[in-house]
């Protein structure tokens, strides 16, 4: 936990599939629209200019949601480091982490929700694993989680091998359903549906939960599966939601693809009476604008269909911190 | 749940009443399905009118998505008609009204499903 007991995620690759980066006429469109509504003002300072962005323009106006495929950090306020997924977010983290605390001596524990590229490709570009002095615990419940990370660093994929890295790296295979205490969080993973199958962690410090539930699709007339779901997700404070497809997509021609909405995420928080919905693992097509309006309607979805509680609704970006 | 289907020549209207979500739409899905069966070329064609369905969830959505799927496989005709507000943008949110034959009104459906029905409809 933090010194005040209280748990923070932070996000450092929020896209689903592939990471994205956005054009220089995306950019340039930004800057068109903004530049446009700030005729007039007076923006001579650089604060004049910050409160202008904070003020007068969204979201989408002023930011990105940006493009690193998966990678969170649960911050606990203990010295060792707490990750979901190592995609290429974990290149960022780990350069952070280079800056901050300097290149070796540090824990990390990081748990894979699974092995699809997207999830792991930030690895090999994760400096603290070629730093003597780090150590790496690499969690999941799949059997061939080893494999794939050493795969990708083999030829012809990678020029540097598995074995050339110099952190001290260790697999440690979960069973589903299991709780554990790891880095001081009571840990259960739970098995989703997904190609290959791909596993949800629920992480409980103090009186704080945060579930991981990515790259999952959900049947909604499988009403056993639908309960565990709110059951694993009951009375958390935040839910990471894979809403990748709209809900139309996920049942006709993304069926089986294994990804889920922004309409099931909410019915699964609702349900579990989870107090925030945050929608991650975005579709890579989606620009800043697409995104954002995926958000303004998750709100007004779970406005006109609000019973007595509210859940609150986010849309996760690069960089992206949230205090429970 | 009673659909109270009405007949317009050849085409059938169903209504529905009050909330479609995980306690009502597995009956929803058996009474709608001797109807889908029937929703085939050369045979009815359906309209479900959702003027007195106060609410659907994605379980109910998903039934609505198997009828489709299985009008389009027996080359039939199915339309949603007269949504109310709060499920009209359910069904935007979703984006159901890109892959449903969604209708401002029933008579609007009949309209576009067969100009036989319509003439029924007007009659009746």
């Amino acid at each position: 936990m933090q010194p005040d007991g209280r748990l923070k995620v932070k996000f450092w690759g929020t896209r689903g599939s592939i990471p994205v980066a956005m054009t220089s006429a995306e950019v340039r469109r930004k800057l068109i629209s903004a530049l446009t509504r700030a005729s007039g003002r007076k923006l001579e300072t650089p604060d004049q200019a910050a409160a202008f962005l904070d003020r007068e323009l969204d979201f989408a106006g002023s930011h990105t949601f940006g493009g690193n495929s998966s990678c969170v950090e649960i911050i606990t306020g203990q010295r060792d480091y707490v990750l979901c997924d190592l995609g290429s977010g974990a290149r960022v983290f780990g350069n952070e982490v280079l800056t901050t605390r300097g290149p070796s001596g540090q824990r990390f524990h990081a748990f894979m929700s699974h092995t699809h590229w997207d999830h792991i490709m930030g690895f090999p570009f994760f400096m603290p694993a070629y730093a003597a002095g780090n150590h790496i615990r690499i969690y999941g419940c799949h059997a061939d989680l080893e494999e794939a990370f050493r795969g990708q660093h083999a030829a012809p994929s990678f020029p540097v091998d598995f074995s050339r890295l110099s952190a001290t790296i260790e697999f440690v295979r979960l069973e589903p359903e299991r709780e554990y205490e790891i880095a001081g969080l009571r840990v259960r993973p739970k098995l989703q549906r997904h190609g290959g199958d791909s596993y949800g962690y629920r992480f409980q410090g103090g009186d704080k939960v945060v579930v991981y539930s990515t790259d999952a699709e959900h049947k909604q007339d499988d009403l056993t599966e639908i309960k565990a779901f709110a059951e694993f997700f009951r009375d958390a404070d935040l839910v990471i939601f894979d809403s990748q497809y709209s809900l139309a997509e996920a049942t006709s021609i993304k069926e089986d693809w294994g990804h889920s909405s922004n309409v099931v995420g909410l019915e699964l928080c609702q349900m579990a009476h989870a107090k925030c919905l945050c929608l991650y693992h975005h579709e890579p097509v989606s620009d800043d604008e697409r995104i954002a309006a995926l958000l303004a309607e998750t709100r007004r979805l779970e406005e006109i269909t609000r019973s007595d509680r509210r859940v609150e609704i986010l849309a996760a970006y690069d960089g992206m911190e949230i205090a429970l | 749940m009673d659909l109270r289907p009405k007949r317009y020549v050849d085409t059938v209207v169903l209504s529905p009443v009050g909330r479609i979500d995980h306690s009502t739409s597995e009956d929803f899905k058996i009474t709608l399905a001797p109807h889908m069966t029937r929703c085939a070329e050369g045979q009815d064609r359906v309209i479900l009118d959702f003027a007195s369905v106060e609410y659907i969830s994605s379980v109910g959505l998903r039934v609505l998505m198997l009828a489709s799927k299985q009008a389009k496989s027996q080359r039939g005709s199915l339309g949603i008609a007269a949504l109310q507000p709060a499920v009209r943008e359910i069904f935007d949110i979703s984006r159901f009204t890109m892959v449903l034959d969604v209708f401002p009104s029933v008579r609007e459906g009949l309209a576009r499903l067969s100009p036989k029905a319509l003439a029924a409809f007007d009659a009746a």
